[in-house]
């Protein structure tokens, strides 16, 4: 460990170091405000080494900055990443202000979790060997299946329990897999296996094409690593935990699941397959495997989220289906030429950042009603136009992108991204995405029906804290203004996508 | 280029909506300040109908604003770019007048709400309005496909709420029926549109044509044409994808009726028309079927007509059946004996506008009288024009048109489509003029149940209109007589929308003789 290794950890030392600052100040400081001013400090700080980072890589001809014995690597890619992940958070942390104000204790420990599971989630983003993957995974996911036990109810006690056993078996499934990858290739670092892979292949010892033989083992260890990511991403059929965890979390933590967790798993995903995998008769193998999953999660989280009559339990659904359609973009990867895997890689990232956005005003609007409707029920939200008529109309805007309606960043990430299924001849794919958008589409007007159609049992009026208030205005603002003028965040999740290689 | 003038027309009645959604206070106030912004919108909208050049030589695409790099993103250009054209000109002008009309005839709406004992919500009302003829006039004026499709969109939630908050009956079932089937027909357009960028490189409208031809059997014409038609035809609509339309139009208030049988529909027509500028060959081959689907829309439309008791779905069953001329009409493209003629398609382009003034029209009128009988079930009323002489001679006048009556807007739009789809699909088009005979049976039959006869003691005191209300008549009427004693006001600026069509279908012809 040198200190340019240091260096090159500084966005996730700076937040596992405030992390720990916020559980001793929870000892001294006993006002409310504190602890959230620390901990948004931390993920600001971690946003800064990001950009610092960023600027850095323009001095190095190969794009990237390699550390730890090379199986750490810092790329625009990875960076754009942690600063998603950092602004996740960031909202996130706005978002449960008020809601962290009536749990009696522990506050601290609350933010610091959030903090410590987003370092996990950023060394993910770098991570460029199997043993690494393991290791970041479980720093992920330990804080967090303690954060979604943190209410100590029953269900937030089950939340945390079912997470906690079904990411140790997807982790298992994940090290299974794993071993048979190298078993076959002799190594754990991603672009080694590359090179292996490639070796074998033209020396004709590996064809995969071939109904018997030894590249069986290896796309059995692809197939296993398809699953376990699955569980991170909650992709059909590897979602059955997501309803109940999310169910039962505290909203916040449902919320960071919802859009860190996967845009985490989807990071490492695309850097295994992309850097490990990318010849086209391996690829084209996973790619097919990801076109089913896709269409068969978009399908069944459609199709599921409309019989709930939970808004959490029906986003648990709606993101199921979302991750359905960020699987069009890696489907769209086999067939493609290095022109239009620039599309679907960089479609993937445009529509991460675009769910972040949707997601977290969804879900900040939400909690901010709950607050005062002690109920999850979508019922409970009728006549919310006369009671709060901004977070109304914030929660329906956020509906109409998560539909993928204009003039919303939802609207246009689903289009850039289905471009790039039809631009590697998959127009059956988007046109599988596109009669789903309208599926969703019911279920999610149906909560701006309630809230705009319905009858309020109680007139009482709602009102945000301004912390809440921030997150809302900057996360609708960012899902009109790129829904409108998208061309910066392509412009930059291209760039980014440039740095895996394709 | 940027004139802005479109842009203009576009922005005017969005950031109105925005306006009144920020600062709409008092409900007088946010009612006076939407009709000020509709005059003017109709003003420049008409403005940008007689500044259009028709002149040999002019420019097709006229009043360009176009910034190139919107998203211009390698392997992904969009483009934001407005323009009009003979096609579009006319309906930008219609969308200005029946935004105008809609917007008169809901300065009561609030006191109908609350007779009805619901909450006015006129704010909300009038900014989802003024939102929705924003929408319309940018899906008429875009020239960029993937800008088209966001605008066609974009229409959708405000109808919605429009529909399912101020409506009545089943209001939100059929606003929800009306929303799910133009988004299931919008997902095909966007692969559509995402195949034709695919193969071609190119969202832009005016370069497609060329783009395609040169693309040649490398692009599945046929397939791009089918997942643009489908969302097309539910929206014009075209029978069986018309369930929707009924329960829609019922169930809308009035001024939303009249924007959708007005405009909306007209979208549908309207990119057909695109369509088969861009896909001609793929329209002569398919033009057969479009002349079935024409003839069973007529007479569907018709034949259900006779049997509907409420006014408003009376109506509306005729929006099905008048937009089976439009499908007649685009049917002749296939041509006779080696020439097309642009007869048929001026045709069916006028019957867009004479259908939008005459069925808004209808609506309208049916709307105040609602409003006064609180009925629309024809059985219940009668001798309503003893009470209301100046109503009953409006819709005598609107009902004629729509039956084609000559000197009036309907007949030059019918006798267009039966000139030039007769000697191409005769005994289709023979059938499909039985539908006017059916149409003047219903039209005249309603009259008199409603209009004539003994009047119910319960209609004594009904009122005539007031003059804010003779406002939008009058416009509708001199919209009518003008079209229908001048024909030649519309059909010339139509034509230079038509005729690189028939140019297009003709010069397709000739290479396939050759």
């Amino acid at each position: 460990m040198t200190l340019n290794d240091l260096y090159l950890l500084s966005p996730e030392i700076a937040l596992a170091g405030v992390a720990m600052l916020l559980i001793l100040l929870d000892l001294v400081v006993s006002r409310k405000g504190v602890l959230l001013a620390v901990g948004v400090i931390g993920l600001a700080l971690s946003a800064v080494f990001s950009l610092v980072l960023w600027g850095d890589l323009g001095s190095e001809p190969s794009g990237q900055m390699q550390g730890i014995f090379g199986t750490l690597v810092v790329d625009k890619f990875s960076l754009f990443f942690k600063l998603l992940l950092a602004t996740a958070a960031l909202l996130v942390l706005l978002i449960s202000g008020s809601y962290v104000d009536r749990i009696a204790r522990f506050r601290s420990e609350f933010y610091g979790l959030i903090l410590l599971a987003t370092s996990g989630m950023m060394l993910l983003a770098s991570t460029t060997e199997l043993i690494t993957i393991y290791v970041a995974l479980e720093l992920t996911a330990l804080p967090t299946a303690a954060l979604a036990a943190f209410l100590r109810d029953g269900r937030s006690a089950e939340s945390g329990m079912k997470f906690l056993i079904l990411s140790a078996i997807s982790s298992a499934i994940l090290l299974y897999g794993m071993v048979f990858i190298y078993g076959r290739t002799g190594t754990t670092s991603l672009p080694e296996i590359a090179t292996q892979i490639e070796g074998m292949l033209s020396a004709g010892v590996l064809d995969p094409r071939e109904a018997f033989g030894d590249s069986k083992a290896l796309l059995f260890g692809i197939t296993l690593v398809i699953a376990g990511f699955g569980f991170k991403i909650s992709s059909f059929p590897f979602q059955f935990w997501a309803p109940d965890v999310y169910e039962g979390a505290p909203t916040p933590i449902t919320a960071f699941l919802s859009v860190a967790s996967k845009a985490a798993g989807f990071a490492v995903l695309l850097r295994v397959f992309y850097i490990s995998f990318p010849m086209e008769v391996v690829s084209e193998n996973w790619a097919a495997i990801f076109a089913v999953l896709s269409v068969a999660s978009m399908t069944f989280g459609n199709l599921v989220a409309i019989r709930q009559s939970n808004i959490k339990r029906m986003l648990a659904y709606s993101t199921i289906a979302h991750a359905g359609y960020v699987m069009v973009g890696l489907a769209a990867f086999a067939s493609g030429s290095a022109e239009q895997t620039g599309i679907g890689t960089s479609g993937i990232l445009f529509y991460l950042s675009g769910y972040v956005a949707t997601n977290l005003l969804a879900f900040g609007a939400i909690i901010a009603m709950s607050n005062r409707l002690d109920t999850d029920q979508i019922s409970g939200y009728a006549g919310m136009v006369r009671r709060a008529p901004l977070l109304a109309a914030m929660l329906g805007f956020a509906m109409v992108s998560l539909t993928g309606i204009p003039p919303t960043i939802g609207f246009m990430s689903k289009i850039y991204l289905f471009g790039a299924a039809v631009s590697a001849d998959m127009a059956w794919l988007a046109i599988a995405g596109m009669v789903n958008s309208v599926i969703s589409a019911y279920y999610y007007l149906r909560v701006v029906k309630v809230m705009f159609l319905e009858k309020a049992t109680d007139e009482s009026s709602i009102t945000s804290d301004a912390a809440t208030g921030v997150a809302l205005t900057a996360t609708a603002a960012a899902t009109f203004v790129f829904g409108v003028y998208p061309t910066p965040l392509i412009e930059l999740a291209r760039s980014a996508a440039s740095s895996l290689g394709i | 280029m940027f004139t802005g003038l479109l842009t203009v027309a576009v922005l005017l009645p969005m950031v109105a909506a925005v306006l009144i959604l920020l600062f709409g206070r008092d409900a007088r106030t946010v009612r006076i300040f939407a009709v000020a912004v509709s005059v003017v919108e109709f003003l420049l909208t008409l403005f940008v109908f007689l500044n259009y050049d028709t002149s040999e030589g002019a420019d097709q695409f006229q009043m360009v604003d176009r910034v190139v790099d919107w998203i211009p993103i390698e392997s992904f250009e969009v483009q934001y770019y407005l323009a009009v054209d003979g096609l579009s000109a006319p309906l930008v002008m219609l969308t200005g007048l029946l935004g105008m009309v809609a917007i008169f005839a809901s300065w009561t709406i609030g006191q109908q709400r609350r007779e009805q004992g619901e909450e006015p919500r006129e704010r909300e009302y009038f900014m989802w309005l003024l939102a929705l003829q924003g929408a319309v006039v940018g899906v008429f004026t875009s020239l960029d496909f993937l800008l088209f499709f966001v605008f066609w969109e974009l229409e959708l939630i405000p109808m919605f709420f429009l529909i399912s908050v101020w409506g009545s009956g089943r209001r939100e079932y059929s606003a929800m029926k009306f929303l799910i089937f133009t988004i299931l027909g919008s997902a095909f357009m966007l692969v559509g549109i995402l195949v034709l960028y695919f193969s071609t490189g190119s969202f832009d409208m005016t370069e497609l044509p060329a783009l395609v031809r040169q693309a040649g059997t490398g692009l599945p014409a046929l397939a791009v044409f089918l997942l643009l038609f489908v969302a097309f035809a539910v929206k014009l609509p075209v029978w069986p994808l018309h369930t929707w339309l009924p329960d829609a139009h019922t169930d809308a208030p009035t001024a939303a009726s009249v924007m959708l049988a007005g405009v909306l529909l007209k979208m549908g027509a309207y990119g057909m028309f695109r369509l088969g500028a861009i896909l001609p060959d793929v329209l002569r081959d398919v033009s057969w079927a479009l002349a079935v689907l024409g003839v069973i829309n007529i007479l569907y439309g018709a034949s259900v007509v006779l049997r509907q008791t409420d006014m408003k779905r009376l109506i509306a069953f005729s929006s099905i059946s008048h937009m089976g001329f439009i499908l007649l009409g685009l049917a002749s493209a296939v041509g006779v004996a080696g020439s097309v003629s642009p007869i048929g398609l001026t045709g069916a382009s006028l019957q867009m506008f004479t259908h939008g003034v005459i069925t808004g029209m209808l609506f309208l009128l049916v709307g105040y009288v609602y409003e006064r009988a609180h009925t629309r079930h024809i059985p219940d009323l009668g001798g309503l024009v003893g009470r209301m002489p100046v109503l009953g001679a409006a819709l005598l006048v609107a009902g004629l048109a729509s039956l084609g009556l000559p000197s009036t807007a309907g007949f030059v739009s019918e006798i267009h489509v039966f000139l030039g789809t007769f000697p191409v699909w005769s005994w289709m088009t023979a059938l499909g003029a039985f539908g006017v005979v059916l149409t003047a049976g219903y039209i005249l039959w309603m009259i008199q149940r409603v209009m004539l006869g003994p009047l119910n003691p319960r209609f004594a005191d009904l009122k005539d209109a007031t003059p804010l209300e003779l406002v939008p008549i009058a416009a509708l009427i001199i919209a009518i007589m003008v079209v229908g004693i001048f024909p030649s006001t519309l059909t010339d600026v139509f034509s230079t929308g038509i005729t690189p069509i028939v140019e297009s279908l003709q010069m397709d012809l000739t290479l396939s003789r050759n």
